[in-house]
């Protein structure tokens, strides 16, 4: 086990960043933090990369607990969530730098970095601060792992990159889980969450399960309807007024519907909407997909808090 | 519902700075009452555009109209009939609820007694009463917005520019916020919204995507995903870019 | 550590505006002080009240004009015109010879010559009051070559000195002071709180490397360049503005290299607290540059200051550099004399390392 985290909570003044966190990441994993902004993503990140202490719980990071910082300081590699490479300084001048640092060479360790250096290569001797989104995580990437290190922390390093981009990025991250690398990578993109091995969902400072991405929307637990109509105002404003609706949420461009019975009826939703005047209702059964589950799951852990 | 009316009208649309072509002859219409996402990657021309529908930049070439105003002659008036709220900034943390809806309708020309009438109705529908006096800071992100979105329609706008209101924002107060945006657009505003978050795109009616200054797809979610034969806006955004990157081998 | 050292250069040169407050400002502060000072102590107007009417006083306003530093307005009749004369705000200075000033020169007794001086604007006042009473005294010793007479004019004689009566030999070592305060704490403090306002410092922070490397590295580039910035800043006085250098030149450049590492470990200070770079500016700025130029003996005479100033002006590195300066320089003495300034500075830098070595974060918070 590469990472070992448990209880571990860290306030701010009166903000609860994380409460009693708890999960594992194996060596070869690639697994995911996912969750909103504010949800305590980076203050986690910054307790295991040992830029902060916790105010409670133990965690152990390639081996070490994190009071050793200076063991764990070289045995990980750490890519915060905002672009941390030096903007005045050439690509290669960039990737030079980091290898000194860690008292390695570029050439030593090249093979690791290969795949994702020829990529932007031919931009050796741009300044970094000059590259597209894309580009500069892929050298922020480089740079975290120019000294092969045992674990490796990436927080939101897709945000804010175009969809080509993001793509090219998890497979790189796939890759690298391949050799044995234990990847933590957090993002607010729920669709992400599908190209983790396990994930972790994180809510106000608490992660609300840790699972497959598979088994999380299995234990949704309850049949979800997907609605098609070109009126969604006035069919949420109606499905609120409708006896069984327990929740109805625009999703892109459906509406997800929740039944407060176990056994919905999809027929008599249809029938209802018709009434209300709405003709064009399109009623299907889905699958949810994680972001339902998170909702859900926070919700439900809302109503503990309030009860 | 159907959109006939055109609110915003944009032909051929071009933006150069010296020989850099920030916007590349771009046309297309806004429906009234329409949710209509304005799609590209970072440095796209995205915002290069907006700016100059908003009448805060001037075009190189091209016309276009903003509420039946012209881009070129008519900015003052544009700036009146539209609304502006983006995710960065939106209203001042220091003030409270009650300072930010005077400055904001101050700002637009409300008359105070306007903005008492319009403040007293927003502060009952957001149900923010025992709030009114407390600084926004004390708010949290989900309420925050509505209330930026609520102060973004004080004056009443025809239009209304949402720039990435809900990227990184959690899934459930996304949806509150979508409710807000449905709602505003049931009642006849029109809604733009620019993003680069391509699951925002989703939940508008049709949208833009734009590569290197140039729009290269414009239709609804549904039928864009349907004609490149994907399952996301996401994906469609990957084809339209290796199509790019192919018309560029060639 | 080599690495890093590399990567700071480099920042440092494709700065633009870093590369102008290294070697632009230096060499324009020193050219714009140097000649202002000079300009200022030109063609000032005096009257003269002459009631000795004799040789001596003849000879000595003949050398005052000659000096190129006055211009005569006009002679006085009695006292009782001193004032209004004043009060018309041409004349800057009024020279008045006691009765008999001949013979009680020749006879090395106290010479009655009286200088009023304006002190509305009490620097002028005082160089002006310094500048005239030098040349009687250079009177008073040309007649007496074997005496060394004490000279009694009532303005208090600071130049003593700086013979030749220039007021820049004054402002270099004030200008290279501030300077070297400028460029060596604000630019190093600025550099670290750059570091941490992109979010760098926290990869510096998750490497093996160790503080005191990474305040090295930041530290050593800026040695250097402030120590190429002492020696322009000498070569011009010297060259341009003929700055006397009477004592050793080892000893000043031992004394400058200690105050560039003070002024280096204030930056380094001030960056452990500041978060961004332009708190490191305002702390810099107003923390250190303030009190250099106000409370160091550079612009205002420190005897004249109120004595809650005094006090404080002895925590200011910058005063204890400028003596040091002066000295060497100017009194030509053998640094031995100065172990006193010389072990003050080194006792702040060790303070200074020591509390920013316990300050320096190795987390974030």
């Amino acid at each position: 086990m590469e990472i070992r985290i448990e209880s571990i909570s860290k306030s701010f003044g009166d903000v609860r960043a994380l409460v009693d966190v708890t999960f594992d990441v194996n060596a070869g994993e690639l697994f995911g933090l996912i969750g909103p902004d504010g949800g305590g993503k980076t203050t986690l990140f910054r307790i295991l990369t040992t830029l902060m202490l916790p105010d409670s719980g133990n965690a152990v990071v390639a081996g070490y607990p994190i009071s050793d910082y200076q063991a764990i300081r070289r045995s990980v590699g750490y890519m915060p969530g905002r672009f941390s490479l030096y903007p005045d300084l050439t690509v290669e001048e960039n990737l030079k730098f980091f290898a000194s640092i860690f008292g390695t060479t570029v050439e030593k360790n090249y093979e690791l970095i290969r795949d994702i250096y020829v990529q932007i290569e031919p931009f050796r001797d741009r300044r970094a601060g000059a590259l597209s989104g894309g580009m500069k995580q892929k050298l922020a990437l480089c740079c975290a792992l120019i000294h092969r290190p045992k674990v490796l922390f990436l927080d939101e390093p897709t945000t804010g990159v175009d969809p080509v981009s993001r793509k090219e990025f998890w497979e790189m991250l796939d890759r690298l889980r391949q050799d044995g690398m234990a990847i933590l990578v957090s993002t607010a993109y729920m669709d992400e969450a599908s190209l983790c091995d396990r994930v972790a969902l994180i809510h106000q400072g608490k992660i609300l399960t840790t699972d497959t991405p598979a088994n999380i929307t299995v234990t949704f637990g309850r049949p979800l309807y997907a609605i098609r109509t070109s009126n969604v105002y006035e069919v949420t404003r109606d499905i609120e007024s409708y006896a069984y609706a327990r929740t109805i949420y625009p999703f892109g461009e459906h509406l997800h519907y929740t039944d407060k019975r176990e056994k919905p009826d999809p027929i008599e939703l249809e029938d209802f909407l018709r009434g209300k005047g709405h003709h064009d209702i399109e009623l299907t059964a889905i699958e949810p997909t994680i972001e339902d589950a998170f909702m859900e799951l926070a919700e439900t852990h809302s109503q503990i808090l309030t009860q | 519902m159907t959109y006939s009316d055109p609110i915003i009208s944009v032909d051929k649309l071009t933006k150069k700075f010296g020989s850099f072509t920030a916007v590349n002859a771009i046309s297309f219409q806004v429906m009234k009452g329409e949710i209509f996402g304005f799609l590209g990657a970072n440095g796209a021309g995205k915002t290069t555009a907006m700016k100059i529908l908003i009448g805060i930049s001037r075009p190189t070439s091209g016309t276009a109209t903003v509420a039946g105003y012209d881009i070129y002659k008519q900015t003052e008036q544009i700036k009146k009939s539209i609304g502006y709220m983006s995710q960065r900034f939106s209203l001042y943390n220091d003030l409270t609820i009650k300072e930010n809806i005077e400055f904001f309708g101050g700002i637009y020309g409300l008359t105070s007694r306007q903005i008492r009438e319009k403040s007293d109705a927003l502060v009952e529908k957001l149900g923010l009463q025992d709030k009114f006096n407390r600084p926004i800071s004390d708010l949290p992100l989900g309420w925050k917005q509505k209330l930026a979105f609520s102060v973004a329609l004080l004056h009443d706008p025809k239009i209304i520019f949402l720039d990435e209101p809900t990227g990184g924002v959690d899934p459930v107060t996304r949806r509150m916020f979508w409710n807000m945006i449905y709602e505003a657009a049931y009642r006849g505003v029109t809604i733009f919204v620019t993003t680069h978050y391509m699951d925002e795109a989703e939940y508008c009616n049709r949208v833009s995507m734009m590569v290197d200054g140039k729009i290269e797809a414009l239709d609804s979610p549904a039928r864009l995903k349907e004609k490149f034969g994907v399952n996301s806006m996401n994906d469609v955004f990957v084809r339209l870019a290796r199509n790019q990157d192919k018309a560029k081998v060639q | 550590m080599k690495g890093f050292i590399i990567k700071e250069f480099f920042h440092i040169f494709r700065d633009r505006r870093s590369l102008i407050i290294l070697f632009g400002m230096p060499i324009v502060q020193i050219l714009l002080f140097g000649f202002a000072i000079t300009n200022e102590i030109r063609n000032v107007n005096i009257a003269v009240l002459d009631k000795a009417r004799d040789e001596a006083s003849e000879r000595i306003i003949e050398k005052m004009l000659a000096s190129g530093y006055f211009v005569m307005n006009g002679y006085l009749e009695t006292e009782d015109e001193i004032e209004p004369i004043f009060r018309k705000g041409k004349i800057k200075a009024v020279v008045v010879f006691g009765p008999d000033l001949d013979r009680n020169l020749t006879a090395g007794g106290i010479a009655p010559v009286q200088i009023i001086a304006d002190a509305t604007d009490p620097n002028t006042a005082n160089t002006i009051a310094a500048y005239a009473a030098s040349i009687v005294r250079d009177y008073q010793a040309d007649i007496n070559p074997n005496v060394t007479l004490p000279l009694e004019t009532i303005p208090e004689v600071r130049m003593l000195y700086n013979p030749e009566l220039k007021g820049v030999f004054m402002f270099i070592p004030g200008t290279m002071t501030v300077i070297l305060m400028l460029v060596s704490a604000m630019m190093t403090s600025i550099s670290i709180a750059r570091e941490k306002e992109m979010g760098t410092m926290e990869v510096l922070l998750v490497s093996p490397l160790k503080p005191v490397q990474v305040v090295a590295g930041k530290v050593l580039p800026y040695i250097l360049l402030s120590s190429i910035n002492a020696t322009v800043i000498l070569l011009l006085g010297y060259f341009v503005f003929r700055m006397p250098m009477q004592g050793s030149l080892l000893a000043l450049m031992g004394t400058t290299l200690l105050f560039i590492i003070t002024t280096l470990s204030l930056g380094i200070f001030i960056s452990t607290v500041a978060q961004t770079q332009q708190m490191a500016m305002m702390m810099s700025l107003i923390g250190l540059m303030l009190p250099t130029i106000m409370l160091s003996g550079f612009v205002f005479p420190i005897d004249s200051m109120p004595w809650p100033l005094r006090v404080l002006s002895n925590i200011i590195p910058a005063k204890w550099f400028i003596l040091i300066l002066k000295g060497l320089m100017l009194k030509g003495v053998s640094i031995t004399y100065l172990w006193k300034e010389v072990l003050i500075l080194i006792m702040m830098t060790l303070a200074l390392i020591g509390i920013s070595v316990k300050k320096y974060a190795i987390r974030l918070a």
